[in-house]
Order: structure tokens, then sequence, then C-alpha cells
């Protein structure tokens, strides 16, 4: 073993990587219940890229063979429910991951100088998910896969100038139909998990350059030991690798439970819809997304004309990526800023209210709250800089306090 | 933030009164989902529906792995004479599909309908068959007005007017007409999804194994976390 390291480090840096990365890298001491959500992150990830490949094994896009090659994979190959309900349940727990994982980053200002870039690359990254999320879905050609690759095939052609243009490199022909399907599958299964795979990489080497942000928000490289250490920082590995293996062990029992006991999970999983094949002479009773994108599906329908109504669906996608330079503060953490910190919750909530909205069949009685809240979803960051100006801070700690 | 509150209420209110409009209220199929009571069901299936409706991706031959018939067993009392193919799915022969074309709606194959309409809607829609003189087959139902579907049951459970009346009666009572319906709709429930058995005969194991595996964990960095202060 030792010969053969050395063998390699004379070739390839992997001892300096190991110690770099792993046992020399100093993460803060009092990272907290929101801390296991990246390395939840990188599980999913991996479990989609395995699940995905055995599907594909399995799956024909086609018009016609697609539903069926979903369903021969469910009745017929050995273990085929099992690969597809870890493939489906996955995905939406990417979701919920990432969404956990974004609130840390509001909560705690992780989006501050100096990781500007490090949140950057994580929005991108979630712009990403919510496209490979998209695409996906539309592959088992279930009715309501059809339905959804209409609906936003058609939202997209109504963006101006490039829309028509996009809708149809996207549809492959007029409708949707087999050559969406081609387009789909390399889509999904090439160019965006290869796409997230480099922008992941990026994520962590920016995370590595900066050093992790904590609850407290303050910078534990600002205080250093005589051998130049971090004195509230403790080495990556084997602290935190110990603990995030807790925390996947954890996520683990609830995916189990999900894949074995409630793998639709009430229609918000697998959609109830899509067990009927797609069929463009039959409309489901609404058409709806998935859970994960239904915040901006209720945004896009409480604006009446269609061109606006996308010029807000971009707005609202943009903004996060505009935080590091909406938020003056210099205060990173919500724990010392009262009045961001309840912005952060009712911003959390909006988007649930949203979400909810999204999902439920277009209503008048829901005009108005689904308005309410879109311009609520805008007030938090439209606020922001003005917020952060007057806003009363509690004393930061000088080093990360005693918890 | 209360006008928001009352504003989500508000919304909830209107979500309320929309399902509440349903007219027909579903029925919980006294059945249990286990081996026996599918295995039942699927005799009933195959004698009063499988000539009409198909459940094409549950090949016979899955049956005797998973609900334990043997294979005599399946040829029968659940396959068709002549057409049928062991190795193949529960699709009605063509004579009878042909008898099918008949009712003016082709019968859909019914492999995922507890995927889409749940058990409690089959099982309220097996159970709401009403003699109706001014349908051309005599048949009405409740829960899906004017389905083309006759009351294929009707030799089993009786006659009923559309107040629900006694006109005629079955050769079975009331009750065990009810659990009748009862396995007819776990058979499809296991159609519907088949993978559920396997699911929950393996669920301990796999949610055991992960708690193993989350309580080694947390003692590991128990241990490795002593030092740090
Ligand atoms: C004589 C042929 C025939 C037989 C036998 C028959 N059905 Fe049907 N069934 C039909 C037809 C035709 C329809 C379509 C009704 C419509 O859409 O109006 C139907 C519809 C249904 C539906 C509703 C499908 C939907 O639209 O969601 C269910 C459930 C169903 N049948 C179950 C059964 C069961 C269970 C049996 C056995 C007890 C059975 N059927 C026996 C002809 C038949
Ligand atoms: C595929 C998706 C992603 C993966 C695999 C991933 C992975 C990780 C990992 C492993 C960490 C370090 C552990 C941790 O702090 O929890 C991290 C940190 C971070 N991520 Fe992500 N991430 C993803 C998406 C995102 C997104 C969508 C955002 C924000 C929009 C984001 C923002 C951040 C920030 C700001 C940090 C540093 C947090 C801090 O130090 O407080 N990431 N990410």
């Amino acid at each position: 073993m030792g010969r053969l390291t050395a063998w390699v480090d004379r070739r390839f840096p992997f001892s300096a990587l190991v110690r770099t990365s792993m046992t020399e890298y100093y993460a803060p001491k009092n990272f907290n219940f929101w801390y296991f959500f990246g390395s939840l992150a990188l599980f999913v990830f991996a479990a989609q890229i395995i699940s995905g490949i055995l599907l594909l094994a399995h799956y024909q896009p086609s018009a016609k063979a697609a539903f069926n090659s979903v369903q021969t994979i469910m009745y017929d190959v050995k273990w085929g429910w099992l690969v597809r309900y870890i493939h489906t349940t996955g995905a939406s727990l990417f979701f919920i991951v990432i969404y956990l994982h974004m609130l840390r980053g509001y909560l705690y200002g992780s989006f501050k100088r100096p990781r500007e870039l490090l949140w950057l690359v994580g929005v991108a990254l979630y712009v990403c998910l919510m496209g490979e999320a998209y695409f996906g879905y539309v592959l088992p050609f279930g009715n309501m896969s059809y339905w959804g690759g209409e609906v936003i095939t058609s939202i997209i052609a109504a963006i101006p100038y490039l829309g028509d243009w996009l809708a149809s490199v996207l549809r492959g022909s007029f409708g949707v139909g087999t050559p969406t399907l081609t387009r789909f599958v390399a889509f999904h299964a090439v160019l965006l998990p290869a796409l997230l795979a480099v922008l992941i990489l990026t994520h962590l080497l920016a995370l590595h350059e900066v050093g992790s942000n904590n609850p407290d928000g303050v910078e534990i490289r600002e205080h250093l030991d005589a051998r130049g250490r971090p004195v509230d920082g403790i080495p990556f590995h084997p602290y935190y690798t110990v603990k995030d293996m807790f925390g996947v062990g954890v996520f683990l029992v609830v995916f189990c439970a999900i894949v074995f006991y409630a793998p639709t999970f009430h229609g918000l999983f697998i959609e109830t819809y899509n067990f009927s094949p797609a069929n463009p002479l039959k409309t489901p009773p609404d058409v709806t997304p998935a859970w994960y994108l239904a915040p901006y599906y209720a945004m896009l329908r409480a604006v009446p004309n269609k061109a606006v109504g996308i010029g807000i669906l971009f707005a609202a996608i943009i903004a996060p990526f505009l935080l590091p330079w909406l938020d003056y503060s210099p205060v990173k953490s919500s724990r010392y800023r009262p009045v961001y910190r309840w912005m952060v919750i009712a911003f959390a909530l909006t988007l649930l209210a949203l979400g909810w909205i999204g999902m439920q069949p277009a209503t008048p009685a829901l005009l108005l709250p689904a308005r309410i809240f879109l311009a609520l979803y805008f007030l938090f960051f439209l606020s922001l800089p003005l917020v952060s100006r007057l806003e009363p801070t509690r004393p930061v700690p000088q080093r990360i306090s005693a918890s | 933030m209360i006008a928001r509150l009352s504003v989500l209420f508000l919304a909830l209110a209107v979500v309320a009164a929309h399902a509440a409009a349903q007219t027909t209220p579903l029925l919980s199929p006294p059945a249990a989902f286990d081996r026996a009571t599918i295995r039942r069901g699927a005799q009933w299936f195959a004698q009063y529906c499988l000539s009409c409706h198909s459940v094409k991706w549950i090949r016979y031959d899955r049956l005797t792995r998973d609900l334990g018939f043997s294979k005599d067993a399946v040829r029968q009392e659940l396959m068709f004479p002549g057409g049928a193919h062991f190795a193949q799915g529960m699709v009605p022969t063509l004579s009878a599909r042909d008898a099918a074309a008949w009712f003016g709606v082709a019968p859909p194959d019914l492999t995922l309908e507890a995927r889409l309409r749940g058990g409690a809607w089959i099982y309220t829609y097996l159970r709401s068959f009403y003699f109706d003189p001014t349908r051309p087959s005599g048949w009405n139902n409740h829960l899906f007005p004017d389905a083309a579907m006759p009351n294929v049951l009707a030799p089993i459970s009786g006659i009923r007017d559309a107040k629900g009346r006694l006109i005629q009666r079955g050769r079975l009572t009331p009750r065990q007409v009810n659990q009748v319906i009862g396995a007819i709709t776990v058979w499809l429930e296991y159609t519907s999804d088949p993978s559920k058995l396997e699911r929950e005969r393996l669920g301990p194991y796999v949610i055991g194994f992960a708690l193993l595996l989350s309580v080694v964990a947390y003692l590991m960095k128990r241990a490795y976390w002593r030092e740090v202060s």
C-alpha cells in the first residue's frame, strides 16, 4: 500500500489532494443540522446517476414505446421497480435536500463575501437541476409527461424573439413526440448530468478555496494558532466524514421508508395521472407540475399576460443570483440579525404557499393569494438593500460561540 | 401576518368545498391486502371480468411466483381456453374481445386502474350498479353515470333499482357480495403494483439495515468527537 501510494504520488498528487481537501482541510467545529445537506446532495446525485444508468438499459425513447418500456421495467425487469422507485424518490428528495441546503445559505449569509462565486455556482446548479427534472419528467410519456411537455414548451415558445426557435429545437417537430423524447434523453442523461458534475466540482473547489461559513457567520481563518491552523477549525476528515456518514444513514432510513412503503407519495413523487399513457386528445383534469416546480407555476399563472408572466418567472429565477449584491449587512448570520431572520422565515413560508397554490387547479379564488405571495417573494429581494443598511444587529462574537 | 393567514384559510375553504361537491361518497373495501385475498380476487376476476378486460402487464406465470398458485391452478382457474399463453399477459381471447366491441366503448385495460382511480373508487363503482330501463344495456351506475359496462356481477349480487332496493335476489348475501367485490379490488391493487408484496416483505430488513448503519455511524461520530471541545 505504502509503495503503491508512493508510486502514484510521484505521478499524480494523490496524497497531496487527500491532505489539502480532507485531513488538513479545516472546517468550523460548530456545524449544525443544516450542514448535512451538502453531502446529502452529493449522495443523492450519485444515487440518481446509478439508478438512471440502470433505467436507461431498458428505456426506449419513442412516442410508441416509451410508456410501455417503463411498464416493462416495473413489471418484467428483475428489481426494475426498485430501480425506478429509487430514481423517482431520489428526484424529489434531491429537491428537498437542495431547498434545505439553500435555506441554510440564506440563514447564515453564506452567499456573502468571500463566498459569492460559491453561491453563484450553487444557484446555477439549482437551475440545471430544474432542467434535469423537467426533461426526466417527460421521458416516461404518461399523460402528465405529455401535457407537461406541451405546456412548458409552449411557455418557452412565448418568449419574445427566441421563443419559437427554442421551442422547435426542444420539441424537434411541431408537437411533442418521438423527436422530443430522443432529444430529452440526450439532455436528461448526457448533457445536464455532465454539466451538473462539472458544476459540483467547481462548487467544491470554490468552497475549499474560501472555506465553509458556519451558523455564527464568523470567519475561522481569522484566528489561527501558532502553526497557522484555524483555532476553531477541525480537520474535515475524520470529524466531518464520520458525522456526514451519520447523516447519510438517517437519510437512507427516510429514503428507504418512502421507496418501500410510499413510493408515489400520494401522487406527489409519481403523479397519479402519469399512470395512463400519453394521449394528445385527452387533457388531464388539471395540468400541474411536479411539487418542486410548483412555486414558479403559481407565479406564471398569477399574471394573465403570458409574456409578462415569463418575464416574472425569469426575474424570480435570476433574483437569488443577485443576493450577494443586494445584502449590504456586514453581519452574515441571521442569528445576529433580528429583522433579516424573520424575513428569511417569511420568504420560506412564501415559497411553501406558492408551491401549494401551484399544485391546485386554476381557480379565480386563488388568483389574489397567488399575487400577494408573488409580491412577497420579490419584496424579500427588493427590501434587502434597505433593510440590510438600517437593521440594528446584535453584537457578533469574535470567535465561534460555545454551543 | 394575520391578513396573510386569513387569505390562506379562505383558499383552503374553497378547495375543501370543491372536494365536498363529489356526490357519491367512496367506500373503502372490507378486504386486507394479502396473498389469500388477492388469489380469491384473481379467481373472481377471471370468472367475471377477464372476458372483457385485460390486465395485460400481468403475465400468467408471475401469479405462480407472486401468489403461490400452482401452474395447474393457473391453467384451470384463470386462463381462458384457447389463445391464452402461460408466459404472456392476461388478455381476453379474440372472440371475447369481439363480444366486448358490442358495448360501444372498448373495455379498458385494468392493470393500472387502481393507480389511476384508487381502490375505493373501484370498490364503490362495482357496488353502484342499478337497473335502469332507459339505458340500452338496462344498467346504470351511480358513481360513473351512463357507464357502458353492464352489471356483470348481477347473478351473485342480485339486481337493485336506483334507490338501492333489491328487486331480485342474487346467489350470495350482500355481505358475501361485498367481500367478493373487495377481493376483486385488492386484486386490482395488486396488478397496479405487484412490487407491493415484495416491498413490504423486504422493507423491515432494508430499513433495519439503514437504522443499524445510522447507529454505528452515530457511535463512531461520538467516539471521534469526544476530543473536540
Ligand atoms: C361485458 C364486458 C365487461 C365485463 C365482463 C366487465 N366489464 Fe368493466 N367495463 C366494460 C366496459 C365496456 C367499460 C367502459 C365503460 C365506459 O367507459 O363507459 C368498463 C369499465 C370498467 C371500469 C372503469 C374504467 C374507467 O373508465 O376507469 C372498471 C373499474 C371496470 N370496468 C371493472 C370491471 C370489473 C372489476 C369487472 C369484473 C367484475 C368488469 N369490469 C367486467 C365492460 C365489461
Ligand atoms: C447538485 C447540487 C449541490 C451539491 C452536490 C452541493 C454540495 C455542497 C457541499 C458538499 C457543500 C459543503 C457541505 C455543506 O456546507 O453543506 C456545499 C456548500 C455550499 N453550497 Fe452547495 N451543493 C449543491 C447545490 C447548491 C445550491 C443550489 C446552492 C445555492 C443556491 C449552494 C450553495 C452552497 C453554499 C453557499 C455553500 C457553503 C455554505 C457554508 O459554508 O455555509 N449549493 N455544497
